[in-house]
């Protein structure tokens, strides 16, 4: 049996366990959800010590001669003194570095990106200029960048800013605005519920997709072979299951 | 001992976080390099930070095994998968695929990371149907624009949505660039507020939950 085929077959299997928890919560899945786990975890080490370990410090330092690389290889080595309850103190030093430094980076980039940035992008002209001297308001709905969106996204980023500011009670001309924008809020959790919907129906049809191309000859029918064992799996567990309750007390 | 535990922490925060938020004020090749090699940093620390993380799950789960709790055989499971996939990548130098050729440590990632990702992450669509189908209810004006923002983004979403409702797609796309937009820059405004006025407190030492507790 080679990779490939091998491969099927494993996928199939553990794409139908974790589709075992649509029946209900069974062992079977419980299996499959604890090998993902371990598995991503270990993809993760795997990938961190190649291109932490062996790119950024091993490489650079013996290749190289980078020897400044070994503070922060010491900062982190500061952060393992936690296992020690004694000097678990100093662990402080390794979190007051990457506290401070991501803070001071945070500061001047969020200000530029997502302050001035938004605001120069949301506050803009109203008409526009066409050729050499004359002006124009574009009323194109499906030109992000139209004149009438652009008052339409005004209001939208106004609104909602205005709904989450307490300092003023959302009474009179106030509530309105308030209202406006709950009402851009329960659009926008709308269309980012429908978005997330559509998202994962592409992830169940690609799921899907493997599953019936695995059901071929070529592959030995995996899909249809372990479907069948999964399927009697489950009844055999629930047989045991209604044969040994799970004790109550 | 107490400088040493306390207020040196302190202090080594207010200086490097004075000294990058300076940094981006600073438009000479040394600053840049210092950005890059800070970036650097961070991610070697980061990688520090991973081993704490796996450590304290091997702990759990060795416990759990050691004194053969319910479910243990699944925290046999976990380490047989974490190993096992440790082995095959240091075996295959962390590399999916050498000139072309999948290594083992590309099969593990592609016949089990990606189906069992894939396939956790599909079923939520069941579930969310079902959270939708409960909750969907057009109990309130606001409900209701909920509702008709989600069903007009859906169908703009796929073909048959679209050869149903030929305006749906432009409606949906209007939806998402333009009114989604902008609550989403309005949101962003405000959590980017809060992020400075927080790293502000943490600079000068007013926010200090990140040392922990124990001893002074």
């Amino acid at each position: 049996m080679d990779a490939t085929i091998f491969g099927a077959w494993v996928a199939t299997g553990l794409t139908l366990l974790i589709f075992s928890f649509l029946y209900k919560d069974n062992p079977l899945f419980k299996l499959a959800e604890h090998l993902y786990v371990g598995v991503s975890i270990g993809y993760t080490i795997v990938k961190t010590y190649d291109t932490v370990l062996v790119h950024l410090v091993v490489k650079p330092i013996v290749e190289q001669g980078e020897i400044s690389l070994l503070i922060p290889v010491g900062i982190g080595m500061l952060m393992l003194t936690r296992y020690v309850p004694k000097a678990a103190w100093m662990s402080r030093y390794a979190f007051a570095f990457i506290v401070g430094m991501g803070a001071g980076l945070a500061i001047p980039r969020t200000i530029s990106s997502f302050i001035l940035k938004q605001v120069e992008d949301t506050i803009r002209p109203l008409l526009s200029l066409v050729g050499s001297d004359g002006v124009t308001f574009s009323m194109n709905l499906l030109n992000p960048a139209s004149n009438l969106n652009a008052i339409i996204i005004l209001l939208g980023v106004s609104s909602v800013l205005f709904y989450f500011f307490f300092s003023i009670e959302h009474t009179g001309v106030g509530k309105v605005v308030a209202r406006t924008g709950i009402l851009f809020l329960m659009i926008s959790f709308g269309a980012a519920f429908g978005y997330t919907v559509m998202a994962r129906m592409s992830l169940l049809i690609g799921r899907l997709t493997d599953l019936i191309e695995y059901s071929d000859a070529s592959y030995g029918r995996p899909t249809i072979w372990l479907l069948m064992g999964i399927v009697g799996a489950l009844f055999l567990l629930s047989r045991k299951g209604q044969e040994h309750p799970p004790d109550s007390h | 001992m107490i400088f040493l535990r306390r207020q040196l922490p302190l202090l080594i925060t207010l200086v490097a976080g004075l000294l990058f938020a300076a940094q981006y004020y600073v438009p000479h090749p040394a600053s840049e390099q210092m950005l890059t090699s800070a970036t650097k940093w961070l991610q070697i620390i980061g990688g520090f930070a991973l081993v704490l993380g796996v450590t304290s799950l091997f702990h759990l789960h060795a416990v759990k095994i050691r004194r053969q709790e319910a479910g243990w055989g699944y925290s046999l499971v976990l380490y047989a998968g974490m190993l096992g996939t440790i082995a095959v990548g240091l075996w295959a130098d962390g590399k999916e695929s050498i000139e072309g050729v999948m290594t083992s440590f590309g099969w593990v990632y592609n016949y089990m990371m990606v189906p069992l990702q894939g396939t956790m992450f599909a079923i939520l669509a069941f579930f969310i149907a079902s959270a939708a189908y409960r909750s969907f209810r057009a109990r309130s004006r606001e409900a209701a624009v909920l509702l008709v923002a989600a069903v007009i983004v859906m169908m703009g979403r796929v073909p048959l949505g679209e050869y149903l409702v030929p305006l749906s797609g432009d409606v949906a796309s209007w939806i998402l660039n333009v009114l989604n937009a902008s609550v989403r820059r309005a949101i962003l405004i405000g959590v980017s507020l809060g992020a400075i006025a927080l790293s502000f407190k943490i600079i000068f030492g007013v926010e200090r939950s990140y040392l922990g507790g124990g001893k002074e």
